[in-house]
Order: C-alpha cells, then sequence, then structure tokens
C-alpha cells in the first residue's frame, strides 16, 4: 500500500574517491536482521502461502482433510449467507467510512489554535481509539437497552419508548456503525490534525490579506494541502472497515438473525464455529482481494485529486 | 461560519485611511466568536464522554439501579465494593495480570527485534537491501483474518494453543515497527556515530547508545501503539484461548458479558478497570501523540 521511496542510494556501489571505503556489512546484516526475519517467515510468510492452499482444501480441524479444488470458492458463491455477509459489510464501509472521514476532518478543524488546551481536547476525543473495543462495546449495551440510558431519557423527556436498537433488524447496523464511529474517528482526528498543523501559517495568512474569506481559504488551500492525509486516511479506514469484527460480535453478535453478520463474523463462525477451516480460508482470500482490488483503484484514482506539492 | 468576519475585513481595511477601528471591532468579534466556539465543543466533548462517564456512574450504583426511568447518575448508594468484587468476579484481576505480562514481553520483543531490523535497513550495507525491504513493508497490506486460521492450526500442530507464547510471538515481529524505526533511524545524522566507529565500537554499541537515546521518541510511539494492541487484541486470543486462566482482559470482559446478563454494575466495574492503563498512557504521552500519529502515518505516503 503505502509503501514510501525506498533509499536505494548504496555506497558500496559508487566509492567515493578519497573517502572511507565502504564495505559490505553482511554479517553484521544477516545477525541484525535475523529475528524479525525468522518471524515474520514462521508467522506471516508460512501463514500466507499455507492459507492460500488451505482454501483449496476441506479441512475440518479433526479428521481427514482432502483436496477439493475450488469447491469452496463455489459454495460461497452460492451462499446466500455470504452474499448477505458482504452487503452487511459494504453497508458498514459506506455508512462508516464517509461519517469518520467528515467527522474527523471537521473537529481536527474545529479544534484549530485558538481552542485551548488543543492537546487535552484532542486527547478526549482518542481515548476510545485506546480503550478495548469489547469494554466499548460494553458500555454501549448497557446504553442501547431497553431501560438503557437512550430509552430511559426518551420515556423520561418524550413519553415514548425507544427502539430495541440491538434487537431490531432496522437498527442493529446502525447501532454498530455508532459505536465504530465512536471508538473509530479520533485516530483520523490526529493525522489531520497533524497535517493541519504543518500548513504554513504564511499562506494562510496571504490568502486573509488578499480578503479570501474563511470558507474561500478552507476550501482554496487548506484543504488542497493536506490532500495527501486525507488519502492516506481513507485508504487505511477503508482497509479497516472492511475488517469489522469486534463492534458486531460483541454488540449484537451478527444478529439479529444475521443482520449484522459481517465477512470477518462469517469467517470466524465458519472457521471456530464449524471448524470449516478450508472455507474460512477462502474467505479471508475473498475478503484480501476485494480490499486489494479497492486499496488499487483508489492508488489509481488519487491523480485526480491527491496533491503532493 | 467566519465568512461575516472576513467579509468586514474585506469591505473595510481596503481604503488603507481607516483601518483601525475595523480591526478593533474584528478582534472583539472573533474574541466572542472563540469563546462560542470553545463552549461549543467542550459540550460536544462532554456528549462525547457519556459512555464513558455512564460506564464509571453505573459502576458505582447498587445492582437493583442499574436500570431506571428517569435516569439517575447516583444510586442510592455509593458502591466503591463493586470494584473490589469484579475484581474477584471470575477471575478478573487474574485476566489484568495476564495481559499485562503478554502486552508487556510483546512490546519488549517488538521494540528489540525492529529496532535492530531497523539499524540493518538504515545504515548497514548488503545486497537486496532495498529489495528486502519492499518484502518487508508488503506484508503489511495482508489481512490478519488470512493470517489466523493457518497460525492456529500451526499452533496446534506445536502444541501452543491456550499459552502466552501464542498470545505473544506471531505478533512480536511486524513490519510496521521496522519501518517506522527505520524512518526515524534515517535522519539521525552520520557524524554522530563516525566518532564512535573511530573508538573501535561495533554495531551493538551504536545501536544502544547512540541511536536508542536519539530515537526515544519514535521508540516511546512504537511501545505505546504495541502494548496497546497487544491490550485491547481480541481476535486472536478468542480463537487461540478458551481456558479461563490464560484468558486476557478482552477475552475476560466478553465472557462477563455472555453469563451475567444481570450483574451490569459489575461488568461496567470490569470495564472501567479494562480502560485505565491505556487511558492513563495516552494521557501521560499526549505530548507525543500528534507527533507520533504524524511519524507513524504520513511518513507511509
Amino acid at each position: 500500500m503505502a509503501i514510501p521511496p525506498v533509499d536505494v542510494t548504496d555506497v558500496a556501489i559508487a566509492p567515493r574517491p578519497g573517502g572511507p571505503r565502504k564495505r559490505s556489512d553482511r554479517r553484521a546484516a544477516a545477525g541484525f536482521l535475523a529475528p524479525s526475519m525468522l518471524g515474520l517467515l514462521a508467522f506471516t510468510a508460512f501463514p500466507i502461502v499455507a492459507s492460500l492452499i488451505l482454501g483449496f482444501f476441506d479441512w475440518p480441524v479433526l479428521g481427514d482433510h482432502r483436496f477439493t479444488g475450488l469447491q469452496n470458492y463455489k459454495s460461497l458463491v452460492d451462499s446466500d449467507e455470504f452474499k448477505t455477509a458482504i452487503i452487511n459489510t459494504i453497508v458498514f464501509v459506506v455508512l462508516y467510512v464517509p461519517l469518520n472521514i467528515v467527522i474527523s476532518l471537521g473537529l481536527a478543524v474545529w479544534i484549530s489554535p485558538r481552542i485551548r488546551p488543543r492537546g487535552l481536547y484532542r486527547t478526549i476525543f482518542f481515548i476510545p481509539v485506546v480503550t478495548p473495543v469489547v469494554a466499548n462495546a460494553a458500555i454501549f449495551t448497557l446504553i442501547l437497552s431497553p431501560n438503557g440510558l437512550v430509552d430511559s431519557l426518551m420515556q423520561t423527556w418524550f413519553g415514548v419508548q425507544a427502539p430495541n436498537f440491538l434487537g431490531s433488524k432496522t437498527w442493529a447496523m446502525p447501532a454498530v456503525v455508532l459505536l465504530s464511529i465512536w471508538q473509530g474517528f479520533g485516530y483520523n482526528m490526529l493525522v489531520f490534525s497533524a497535517a493541519l498543523d504543518a500548513v504554513p501559517a504564511s499562506l494562510t495568512e496571504a490568502a486573509t490579506i488578499d480578503g479570501a474569506s474563511a470558507t474561500a481559504r478552507f476550501f482554496r488551500i487548506v484543504l488542497p494541502l493536506i490532500t495527501p492525509s486525507i488519502f492516506f486516511a481513507v485508504v487505511l479506514t477503508l482497509i479497516s472497515s472492511f475488517q469489522v469484527f469486534t463492534q458486531a460480535y460483541v454488540l449484537t453478535g451478527g444478529g439479529p438473525g444475521d443482520a449484522t453478520t459481517t465477512m470477518v463474523l462469517y469467517l470466524y463462525e465458519q472457521g471456530f464455529r464449524f471448524f470449516n477451516l478450508g472455507l474460512a480460508s477462502a474467505i479471508a482470500w475473498v475478503l484480501f482481494i476485494i480490499i486489494l482490488i479497492i486499496t488499487i483503484f483508489q492508488f489509481i484514482g488519487q491523480r485526480r485529486w491527491v496533491h503532493y506539492d | 461560519m467566519t465568512s461575516e468576519t472576513s467579509s468586514i475585513t474585506a469591505v473595510d481595511v481596503r481604503p488603507p485611511a481607516a483601518p483601525a477601528p475595523a480591526i478593533r471591532l474584528r478582534s472583539r468579534w472573533s474574541k466572542v466568536r472563540a469563546v462560542l466556539s470553545q463552549t461549543l465543543l467542550s459540550l460536544v466533548a462532554l456528549l462525547f464522554l457519556a459512555p464513558i462517564i455512564w460506564m464509571v456512574l453505573s459502576a458505582l450504583k447498587p445492582s437493583a439501579e442499574v436500570f431506571t426511568v428517569p435516569p439517575k447518575p447516583f444510586g442510592s448508594e455509593i458502591k466503591f465494593g463493586n470494584f473490589a468484587e469484579a475484581w474477584n468476579y471470575l477471575p478478573f484481576g487474574r485476566f489484568i495480570v495476564n495481559t499485562i505480562f503478554v502486552a508487556s514481553v510483546g512490546t519488549a520483543i517488538t521494540l528489540v527485534a525492529s529496532a535492530m531490523s531497523a539499524y540493518a535497513f538504515a545504515r548497514l550495507n548488503f545486497r537486496f537491501r532495498g529489495g528486502l525491504f519492499v518484502l518487508y513493508l508488503s506484508t503489511l497490506i495482508v489481512p490478519q483474518e488470512v493470517i489466523v486460521i493457518p497460525m492456529f492450526l500451526l499452533m496446534k500442530e506445536i502444541g501452543w494453543v491456550n499459552s502466552n507464547k501464542a498470545l505473544i510471538l506471531p505478533w512480536a515481529f511486524t513490519a510496521f515497527g521496522t519501518f517506522l524505526l527505520r524512518q526515524f533511524f534515517l535522519t539521525v545524522p552520520k557524524e554522530l556515530e563516525e566518532a564512535a566507529k573511530l573508538d573501535g565500537c561495533g554495531h551493538v554499541r551504536i545501536l544502544r547508545s547512540i541511536f536508542l537515546p536519539v530515537a526515544a521518541p519514535a521508540f516511546a510511539v512504537l511501545a505505546v501503539f504495541t502494548f496497546i494492541g497487544y491490550w485491547n487484541s481480541f481476535l486472536w486470543p478468542l480463537i487461540i484461548v478458551s481456558d479461563t486462566d490464560k484468558m486476557t482482559v478482552p477475552l475476560g470482559l466478553q465472557l462477563f458479558l455472555g453469563q451475567q446478563g444481570q450483574r451490569w454494575e459489575l461488568l461496567m466495574a470490569a470495564a472501567t478497570i479494562a480502560m485505565m492503563p491505556t487511558v492513563v498512557l495516552v494521557l501521560a504521552l499526549q505530548k507525543y501523540l500528534v507527533r507520533g500519529i504524524a511519524l507513524s502515518g504520513l511518513g507511509g505516503r
């Protein structure tokens, strides 16, 4: 994804005359790279290859496994449950990503240098990013339950009962999105804050003197300058939102029915409740490929709207 | 929002003869707006924190008074005892100790392994350095879900199911740490090491006594995010741990949620305890937050 320009200026290739001769540090490099390389081979490279292979097998946890070719993928194509999981995931992504970006950018702008102390406000909105998702979800379960805080307030103020959010096919997904936004936007807010801090004040001041309104200054000067950060945030937020699991697992368990069963929740159920490890691996690869395609399209599309200088 | 102020400026400042009153008017107006803006933002922040405040308030209530209409901030008595009860209920204290161990050891291994490989990529000359680095980075695009299934089989094969090793080691060797530290190491001036090299210091010594202190902020950022990552990790522990004795905090909370639909005050007390370490870390390091995010996030463009 975000692959930085790699520094390949290897001095050994071009020894400077007169300078100290650079030699290859092959031995030292082998030693220094050994731990991370062994770890990555064992716990990343090997599982990736193994997962690809597993996808072509019928592989129960107990009992014999056998090669079934594309059977897992075929059954996914035919599966209504998997279709529902994909649709649920897309609904989540479509609701979550734009809201996340707009809210995080809006608050990053709002917490301007005139707000004091800035660090405190930024930290407040960042807190749920670092608290355990299960704890966050537990609070929302309490608040959104019948007779919980929301329902209780509605009864007191308006004399009507709130819908049973977590038990309703209509409201369960919005509840999952709400929890995800609440705990998620703080990260992007800090990304945008860092980008906004880096916008040179001289540019906006010059525009002010030229009589540009604040709105014009923001949309014409500030926004284009921070498009690389927005691009970065959109790419990462999209990737992580396709992988949504814990919020739905804890808040609704994927229900009611399968109203909030996302792709990863479906993967978890297939893999670790029904122990179809082959099928679960196939789901993981479908997810990976969807993420990859969307990310590639974003990198292609970025030329139209991201300004790097 | 600000268009009004600016249009005043635009109209009145142009004739350079009379700028003073316009500027005074503008600055008074902008002070009022700053106060308004801050007040409104504080309200938004309070609303945002409401779930967490409600969690703490609920944790202090007697069992029968968690759900009331109308909602009350405090119950008939303030029960601090709920925290002690939650700690001992299930073995929640045990979960905390487990998680502190897993997160600390995992963070330590991550820091050491990342520092070593980052040093190699930033300072050592060897063939295929660029290619190998790209290979490292390419592992970052693979979602965790692809990895967990074969990892589960691997752990079963080598008998690590229900062990701390299985919680720690698979996630301790990330390309992310290598990348973050390498980016920082590249900004360290080479002159710093030259003297040490002339004195005959080896690479280990240079990494320890020159890079470690200079790159302390980068290490701090990596340490905090790694620790928090271990602390909050859910999917993998859910898959690999079923033994209550080995559970981590998020699993314990989930168990709580499943078993005790009735004891909400204890669950909220447990959630409060579970949130404490990460919140304290973030508050303590808030100075570095934006910088760290800039370092880890924007460095990647």
